[in-house]
């Protein structure tokens, strides 16, 4: 077995599979684990048949088109689900809500089509991601094997520490979830959507780290903000003056 | 034949929400602001910053909205 075909693969593959199992792990905790790993399941079946279809021509498939596709839709998704999780936390705080609350109504109600989604693009776009991976180092030194192996691996460990750390993500309320996981969705759907109209970002695939923190920066300053906004409307109501927070509308 | 209609229906109204939600300018913003970065991509300009800034410029407006209609 080629040794250095594995470890790279294992390697380039695990920064997709972190992305994966980040969605996946997400939108179980905050949603319905039971729709997020039906997505994941529904995402590994659609790439068995593209990989089992295409095999080595994967290589060919232009990712630019999906990347944007998915990526503009994870964006609108996350942003209401970024501004939804601010207006919550900044009218209740950050404590209430934990574990009694469901952060979407249509969450709790029958089978969650928007988990499943969310999961699906996910699991699909970045198992895609893995499996040109797989095909391009594998075909290059024709150890196809060794890199299955590799990424086989980094699905696993990846796998099994989204596994032991979903407990604690589990304890954090539901509230303050909605605002992470928010961010977090935005975060990649900014990435992906920005790759697929051809941006080439500061640091590669590092920009994820800085633009998640950007985000969640921002979020915690609108947080304040609007917590101000909602005193100075209801100073304005008490005193029966026009509020400013309109002013210039 | 009628069950196919309520199904499409369901169909475009899921697709509906889960893109404009409740509000509808954030996800014009964003799109605006991927055909902008696909316009400065093209014209060789680093376009990397437009569509976070957009985006976290149409939350803002659409966090004032919101509190504004909060008002009783």
């Amino acid at each position: 077995m080629n040794l250095s075909v594995l470890l790279s693969t294992f390697l380039a593959a695990t920064i997709e599979v972190i992305e994966m199992v980040a969605i996946v792990v997400a939108v179980g905790v905050t949603r319905s684990w039971r729709a997020s790993l039906a997505g994941a399941v529904g995402g590994l079946l659609v790439l068995a048949v593209l990989v089992a279809s295409f095999g080595i021509a994967l290589q060919s498939v232009p990712l630019k088109p999906i990347r944007l596709g998915v990526g503009a839709l994870l964006l609108a998704f996350g942003s209401q689900w970024l501004r939804k999780g601010i207006l919550r936390v900044s009218l209740d705080g950050w404590a209430k809500g934990f574990g009694e609350e469901h952060v979407e109504a249509g969450a709790a109600d029958g089978f969650d089509w928007t988990g499943l989604v969310l999961s699906f693009k996910g699991v699909s776009l970045e198992g895609l991601e893995v499996a040109v991976i797989v095909v391009a180092f594998g075909a290059a030194d024709r150890a196809i094997g060794a890199a299955t192996v590799g990424a086989a691996a980094s699905v696993i460990v990846v796998a099994a520490i989204g596994l032991a750390g979903y407990r604690f993500v589990a304890r954090i309320p539901r509230r303050a979830l909605q605002l992470f996981v928010g961010a977090m969705l935005t975060t990649f759907g900014t990435f992906w959507a920005a790759e697929g109209v051809g941006v080439r970002w500061p640091g590669e695939e590092l920009a994820l780290v800085w633009l998640a923190a950007a985000y969640v920066i921002a979020a915690l300053l609108l947080v304040r903000l609007v917590t101000r906004w909602r005193t100075s409307v209801a100073r304005s109501l008490a005193t029966d003056r026009p509020s400013t927070v309109g002013a210039g509308r | 034949m009628i069950r196919l209609g309520r199904w499409i229906r369901a169909f475009v109204l899921f697709w509906v929400d889960f893109v404009v939600g409740d509000d509808w300018r954030v996800a014009a913003v964003i799109a605006l602001a991927l055909l902008g970065t696909w316009g400065l991509v093209r014209a060789d300009v680093a376009a990397w910053w437009l569509l976070p800034v957009a985006v976290l410029a149409a939350t803002v407006r659409s966090l004032r909205a919101a509190v504004l209609r909060e008002r009783p």
